[in-house]
């Protein structure tokens, strides 16, 4: 079994704390990737879990032991570096079998593992070339490589992708998540990329200044944010935010406009509660234009300042409780600058936030 | 006048200025060495012989002591001085200056860059400059005269240039390299000597190959320090040749060459072995 556990994990340097206290359980087998801005934390999380960073309080369990004071090389992880870090004077197949070298594994063996990893990720004919002689996914896939021929209790990934130019992204975004249902190993994964952790994880971590926001399945995190920063976190084009004040069942904006209460979010709030309005540009559409008629909305008339065509759809930036919003057109027809168009606001799907500590008012 | 053949023009007139320069600059160079080859007789001769008329190896069997006419100057003992001081002083300066070198390429400690221009800096004091104290502590420890003494003295002078050097080319080596290493099963150690080292080896040679022709030119500390064949070295040798009314000046040219074929052999290696684009690749795209 190969659970990773961390219990109350600190990181401070000197004086400064970068990460206050994280508990997380990641599952056998389980794909977990860890997202947040730079800063939050993610990545040193990460390296203590590797052994590269010392852990300054609290306990990292891998399995069944104790991992605090192991070196990396006894902690049984294998790691994707974001810079690849393959080692340039060795050719392709000698950075394959090095950790294994190392353990000392007989040649036959050594032979047998490297061929298998190349012929998984579609290296065998690049055996022979060093790093320098490889293009950008093939450094990648040769680092994917190298952490899989020792089988070990966890892949550790810290921002793979982001050497890569986008097409090579989505391709290699693709291949890590086909290689992790090939070869069935718990995953830790770190990136800025929310579309990244939307896309691989079977469950996400959000983090922020050393603190982790929210815990959930990709689903859960972008349907039910904890708060605003995962709201906005998560989901792009981000959530707007709007700050409002609850008056007589109604969600009332700074200027005075406002649409009805949410049903489902009613009971959570009282009269006179200041809150903050959170709506996804996908629910907030011209009538006709939207993905779904059904469900609590209210209709606005707004403004179009600007629209962004992006074929399947039009981004439209307009105002909201004056605030700035954007909103989303499907099936997109020509929209003129400063057009007045009457938006549905699907309220089953908007969120209301406490404005002063930014939580969401619903307690799940 | 064309474009072209003004190209044309101005590339000779470069070339031609370019060899009027390096004739000025090697003439004294290669006057030695001819000078090393002929009889002492051609070299004093009036007018002066500029192609020699004869041409052998007389003078370096005179010196090492080979042949019908012999000098007394202990030439072999110097050299072989001169081979253990630079060699060891080296050696010492390379183990030195690795440890150095990566410490302040990869660790943090208090005062790093303090400790590291404080290094820089004692480069500024010209060696000559310390020869008088260096004489009197060396006297007092009975240093004065030994290999021992010139050996420490050599290091000294070479740490601070090794450290420099060798930081730099670990600083090139990216830290995800040994954490790669370490995570692959090595220990600290294992991934020093696997991965990093053989990546900064350029830099290391480059750095040993420095130190080891610093030990074998240098003239004004040794002349101070040495005075028999104890420790005497080739360059402190040379005065050898000068007696109170002649100087044997073929003799002391063949030896010069003899001084100078080690420094261009190093020399060639040192251009193969500053090609430093070995880690491209290992990183990025």
């Amino acid at each position: 079994m190969s659970e990773i556990r961390l219990n109350n994990v600190v990181k401070r340097y000197g004086r400064v704390e970068v990460v206050h206290g994280i508990n997380l359980e990641i599952a056998h087998n389980e794909f977990v990737v860890l997202v947040g801005p730079s800063g939050c934390g993610k990545s040193t999380t990460l390296r203590m879990i590797a052994g590269l960073e010392d852990i300054s309080d609290g306990e990292i369990h891998i399995g069944d032991a104790l991992v605090n004071d192991l070196p990396p090389r006894k902690r049984n992880i294998s790691m994707v570096f974001q810079n690849y870090a393959l080692y340039p004077h060795m050719s392709v197949r000698e950075n394959l079998g090095f950790g294994l070298k190392i353990a000392k594994q007989p040649d036959a063996v050594v032979a047998e593992r490297v061929d298998e990893a190349a012929s998984i990720l579609g290296l065998s004919e690049l055996m022979d070339r060093t790093p320098a002689e490889l293009s950008g996914g093939q450094r990648q896939r040769v680092a994917m490589g190298r952490a899989i021929v020792r089988h070990p209790e966890a892949f550790l990934f810290d921002e793979p992708l982001s050497n890569l130019d986008a097409k090579l992204r989505v391709q290699m975004r693709t291949e890590i998540k086909k290689l992790h249902s090939k070869v069935k190993t718990t995953v830790v994964y770190v990136t800025h990329d929310q579309v990244e952790a939307m896309t691989l994880a079977d469950r996400i971590v959000v983090m922020k200044d050393g603190h982790i926001e929210q815990v959930g399945t990709p689903m859960e995190v972008f349907n039910h944010p904890l708060n605003t920063f995962v709201a906005s976190f998560i989901g792009s084009p981000p959530m707007n935010l709007i700050p409002a004040r609850i008056e007589d069942g109604k969600v009332v904006f700074g200027d005075k406009t406002g649409v009805p209460l949410p049903n489902r979010l009613s009971e959570f709030v009282s009269d006179g509660q200041e809150v903050i309005f959170g709506i996804r540009p996908d629910d907030m559409t011209p009538e006709g234009h939207g993905i779904s008629d059904s469900g609590q909305s209210a209709t606005l008339e707004l403004t179009v300042d600007l629209a962004e065509l992006l074929g399947t759809e039009t981004l439209l930036y307009t105002h909201l409780g004056g605030q700035e919003a954007l909103g989303k057109m499907f099936d997109p027809r020509h929209v003129q600058e400063n057009e007045t168009l009457k938006f549905r606001l699907s309220l089953d799907k908007a969120h209301l936030f406490d404005a002063g500590t930014g939580k969401s008012v619903r307690p799940d | 006048m064309n474009a072209s053949l003004r190209k044309r023009l101005v590339a000779i007139a470069t070339w031609i200025a370019t060899f009027l320069l390096m004739m000025i600059i090697c003439l004294p160079g290669l006057w030695v060495v001819l000078t090393g080859f002929r009889p002492n007789r051609e070299v004093l001769s009036k007018p002066a012989i500029w192609i020699p008329e004869q041409f052998n190896l007389n003078n370096f069997a005179k010196i090492f002591g080979f042949g019908a006419e012999q000098v007394a100057i202990p030439v072999p003992a110097y050299f072989t001085n001169s081979l253990v001081i630079a060699l060891t002083s080296t050696a010492i300066a390379l183990i030195i200056g690795m440890s150095g070198g990566y410490a302040f390429a990869r660790f943090r400690f208090p005062f790093k860059n303090s400790i590291f221009l404080g290094l820089m800096l004692s480069r500024t004091v010209p060696g000559i400059a310390l020869s008088l104290p260096v004489f009197m502590i060396w006297s007092r420890l009975g240093l004065i005269d030994t290999k021992m003494g010139m050996i420490i003295v050599y290091t000294a002078l070479n740490i601070p240039f090794t450290i420099w050097l060798i930081d730099g080319f670990f600083r090139q080596v990216p830290k995800e390299m040994s954490e790669a290493a370490q995570v692959d099963g090595c220990t600290r150690w294992q991934a020093f000597w696997r991965v990093e080292f053989p990546l900064a080896k350029s830099g290391i040679a480059s750095a040993g190959i420095f130190a080891f022709l610093t030990s074998w030119n240098e003239y004004a500390l040794a002349s101070q320090l040495t005075r028999s064949t104890d420790s005497k070295t080739l360059p402190v040798g040379l005065m050898d040749f000068t007696a109170q009314f002649t100087i044997d000046w073929a003799g002391m040219s063949a030896m010069a060459v003899i001084i100078i074929i080690p420094a261009l052999i190093l020399t060639f290696l040192v251009q193969k072995h500053l090609i430093a684009g070995l880690t491209f690749g290992g990183v990025k795209g």
